[in-house]
């Protein structure tokens, strides 16, 4: 297959970015995005042009580190996938392609298309977990937890953290993200005990750091390569509302 | 010469582990806010151990080359983790578990080590439930268990076929826990690059900045390796694009030894290879054999048939169907452990009854479990795997069977260690995939995700203070010594000798090469022949690459090649070492398997006379032939035994 590409380049976060076309051909349609981008990056290395960088790892669609904005969409034109997962069958043979890092306030590009996605740590530090010292757990089947909360809990735990939740939102909300986590944590016997402190903690600290408000669009649910519901965000309401009120 | 002293502690088997915690030093309160630990890498076994230290009262600082702990590659690991519980009340226990995983690793273990694991095991799934971990539950609200290779019993935990994430997620919540108390440091886009080890002890690293290339130095009291395995020399592997084995060579170099690098596991069930560009293989986890039945047609036209596409396995009636593994074993069937499984599929492969276009495939089939479980309970089972194997070849699983063949997915192999999980440089220790020290010469399905948390939760934090007492009197590591500024001198000339080749051919491309000689003769099967062939081309490739390699951009900012220069560079000697390991153990065991020691039935043929030990390699300096190192294995609790699965 061939293609054009509009790859958005930026030195890194001080100077200013902007497109570069490359056109590229005999790219196999069994070949992922990422393995795409490796073969345009042997040609760029060959002719002693600098290669284009991008974030990833697993190549899986589990570790969550690849990004990308493609042709405006998040993770690209496929349903449930990061861009690691994506092949380029989904493709149109001569197609132009448009690549371009996570555009967020609160993900500052480093290079080409690598992005600053530590906020996101920073906000689970500020409370996504339960106390607990190791040594300290009763035995695993001490406290039984019904099957429909331990489910939706797994749903919401899913999250991988790529961010193409904020990144496709218009506010540039991390609320699925920040909800995942609440809602995980809130369905579980365990979690419940510091549900009041941790769900003030996180919004608090996601707020702090840039994201924006949501404003109930859903467009993170529809580009969430893990399909992560916004039920969850009602969730985070009603346990934001309850520690609101408890204060 | 090194001396290898494994510190077993003295008395029975069942007692060891309870007798080394009420004998061993511990440090006081006021004492460990005082001390420092350096960990390296952000896994199950680094995360947990540095949560660990950090609730403990440590300073702890801990390293990731991601740009977050949360990406370290067990998050990756699908099926499960096993543990003693016997939940499901079928005669599981301690010593079955202990038994199992010796069995396992054919007799090629240290008992004290394993028993040890078995018997932390359940406080793993204590631990991880009360962090929340969602595993599967039944209706009743307890913990559901599956089956995995090798055992008669169903003891493996799981959260759908993202066991390996939520354990990770629920390790790194500990470690985030600490990092806003300010017990734990992160330092993420960093790769260590080398080890400071001063008067003979482990006092540090040196690292480089991924983002802004610069090389940093850190000191500490003893420094923790959890870096994980060396899959990635052989190029494709279903390891991440970044896993690397370069943290665990700067340590060898710099004295620690390296025990059994010739264990390479080679999990059966991976999507097959499909293009020269491919830059991973992607598993199915292992759980799916749980319901999944494995086969190839009886029929050599039948194979070639669907290999041309003009027959699909749906044409192949039942009885021209062989369920291979069923017929040579049919006690474990489909469950046979990893190594028995993937050979198993070359064999038949190779005798041309392979059904990929590539000759190198067979069918996983679920026909059989949708038909007596239906089509809803398999979905519950195995829906995200069927999902991903659907994204990655483009077919339903569920209407047509899964295609898989054998990839390199695990080392068992790793830098030796002791009991207490110290490595042979004092201050030096090594968790998870990393060491060596579980699973013998095969690792059991679920058991790399038990190993990494015992280390980090349950082994580390008690052994490191038998270590850490005496260094109480030791303040902090000063950083300006000659042993940091030579290391980071040693890290520098590495990097510029990496940028002034300037030659012609990307780094992928010596990658790509090494990895097919590693794959072709020191894979799946080995000889004397090909293991020395490979030993000389491996020799040629470096020297290629040191001539010819092209290093773009330049070392000051952010430089994914560079990155993958140096891991290579060391692939490039650790791929020698491990094909000299494999040529001088002259038997077969486990994952490694020499054609000229088989039995008649074509089973693997151990020679414990001769080669009941560990293989400790020694660096004797570059271009020198390393020095073997034995460690005799005793087994004073197991009977040894010809493993068998039939």
């Amino acid at each position: 297959m061939k293609f054009t590409l509009k790859i958005w380049r930026q030195k890194d976060s001080r100077s200013k970015g902007k497109f570069e076309t490359y056109q590229i051909d005999n790219i196999p349609s069994d070949a992922s995005f990422l393995e795409m981008l490796d073969i345009l990056n042997d040609e760029l290395i060959r002719k002693g042009e600098e290669p284009v960088a991008f974030d990833h790892d697993c190549r899986e669609g589990i570790c969550g580190m690849c990004s990308l904005h493609i042709n405006g969409r998040a993770h690209g034109p496929d349903e449930d996938v990061t861009t690691c997962q994506l092949f380029m069958r989904k493709f149109k043979d001569g197609e132009t392609i448009w690549v371009e890092p996570w555009r967020a306030k609160g993900f500052p590009v480093i290079k080409d298309l690598i992005v600053d996605r530590s906020a996101f740590d920073k906000i689970l530090q500020a409370g996504g977990y339960i106390s607990v010292n190791t040594g300290n757990a009763p035995d695993a089947n001490a406290i039984p937890i019904p099957k429909d909360d331990a489910d939706v809990a797994m749903d919401a735990a899913t999250c991988i953290g790529c961010g193409a939740c904020v990144a496709t939102c218009k506010n540039s909300s991390a609320m699925l993200f920040v909800a995942a986590k609440v809602s995980h944590l809130a369905h579980l016997p365990q979690g419940k005990i510091e549900a009041t402190r941790r769900v003030k903690a996180m919004v608090d600290k996601m707020e702090e750091l840039g994201f924006g408000s949501c404003t109930n669009t859903g467009s993170c649910e529809v580009e969430c390569p893990k399909n992560i519901s916004i039920a969850h965000i009602a969730k985070l309401n009603r346990e934001f509302l309850k520690a609101n009120l408890e204060a | 010469m090194i001396k290898l002293d494994s510190k077993i502690p003295k008395g029975p088997l069942a007692e060891k582990w309870t007798i080394y915690k009420e004998t061993q030093k511990l440090v006081a309160p006021n004492n460990k806010r005082k001390l420092d630990i350096i960990v390296v890498g952000t896994g199950l076994a680094g995360a947990s151990a540095a949560a660990s230290f950090g609730e403990m009262g440590f300073n702890v600082k801990i390293f990731c080359y991601q740009d977050s702990p949360r990406r370290a590659h067990s998050i990756a690991a699908q099926g499960g983790i096993n543990a003693a519980k016997n939940y499901q009340n079928d005669g599981d226990s301690i010593y079955r578990l202990f038994y199992d995983t010796i069995k396992g690793g054919d007799y090629r273990s240290r008992e004290a080590n394993v028993y040890r694991l078995a018997e932390v095991s359940g406080n793993i799934i204590d631990q991880a439930v009360a962090q929340g971990v969602p595993f599967a539950r039944e209706y009743g609200g307890y913990l559901t268990n599956r089956s995995f290779g090798g055992v008669l019993v169903s003891r493996t935990f799981y959260a759908k076929g993202q066991t390996g994430q939520q354990l990770l997620l629920g390790a790194y919540s500990a470690l985030n826990r600490q990092i806003a108390a300010g017990t734990v440091k992160l330092y993420h886009r960093r790769e260590m690059l080398d080890l400071v080890v001063v008067d003979g002890k482990a006092r540090g690293i040196v690292v480089r900045n991924l983002v802004t290339g610069e090389i940093e130095r850190y000191g500490a009291h003893a420094v923790v390796l959890a870096t994980g395995g060396y899959g990635n020399v052989y190029y494709l592997s279903t390891n991440a694009m970044g896993s690397n084995g370069s943290a665990a060579w700067a340590a060898y170099k710099k004295g620690a030894a390296f025990a059994n690098p010739a264990y390479v596991q080679i999990h059966p069930t991976c999507i097959p290879l499909h293009g020269e560009f491919q830059s991973k293989l992607t598993l199915m986890s292992e759980s799916l054999r749980n319901d999944g039945r494995i086969w190839v047609p009886k029929k050599k036209e039948d194979a070639e048939a669907i290999r041309k596409g003009l027959k699909t396995a749906n044409d192949i009636p039942d009885e021209d169907r062989d369920f291979y593994l069923e017929r040579r074993y049919p006690a474990f069937g489909n469950l046979v452990p990893r190594d028995v499984a993937s050979r198993a599929a070359k064999e038949r492969c190779d005798a041309g009854y392979g059904v990929a276009p590539t000759g190198l495939g067979v069918f996983l089939d679920f026909k059989y479990a949708i038909e007596r479980l239906g089509k809803k309970k398999i979905e519950e089972r195995y829906g995200n795997l069927f999902q991903m194997y659907e994204k990655i070849t483009g077919v339903d699983p569920y209407n047509h069977p899964m295609m898989i063949y054998p990839a390199v997915h695990y080392t068992m192999g790793g830098l030796w260690v002791d009991y207490e999980l110290q490595s042979t440089i004092p201050g030096l220790f090594v968790a998870g995939e990393a060491n060596f020290s579980d699973h013998g010469a095969n690792r059991l399905g679920a058991s790399a995700l038990m190993q990494g948390l015992a280390d980090g939760y349950f082994v580390l934090p008690y052994t490191i203070q038998n270590y850490l007492a005496n260094e109480i009197y030791h303040p902090e590591i000063d950083i300006k010594t000659k042993e940091f500024d030579e290391a980071e001198k040693n890290v520098k000339d590495k990097i510029n000798k990496l940028m002034s080749v300037k030659g012609n051919e990307p780094v992928d491309h010596f990658h790509r090469e090494l990895g097919k000689i590693m794959w072709h003769y020191v894979g799946m099967s080995r000889n004397r022949e090909g293991l020395e062939k490979a030993i000389s081309e491996i020799r040629a490739l470096r020297e290629e690459f040191w001539k010819n390699v092209r290093v773009s951009g330049s070392a000051d900012n952010l430089n994914p090649e560079l990155e993958k220069a140096g891991r290579v560079a060391d692939f490039l000697e650790l791929g020698e070492l491990i094909a000299t390991d494999a040529l001088h153990r002259e038997e077969s065991c486990g994952g490694h398997f020499r054609e000229e020691y088989q039995t008649e039935e074509g089973e693997a043929l151990r020679r414990d006379d001769q080669f009941m030990y560990v293989a400790a390699w020694e660096y004797k300096g570059e271009g020198q032939m390393p020095e073997l190192n034995k460690e005799p294995l005793k087994y004073e609790n197991i009977e040894v035994k010809t493993r068998s699965y039939k």
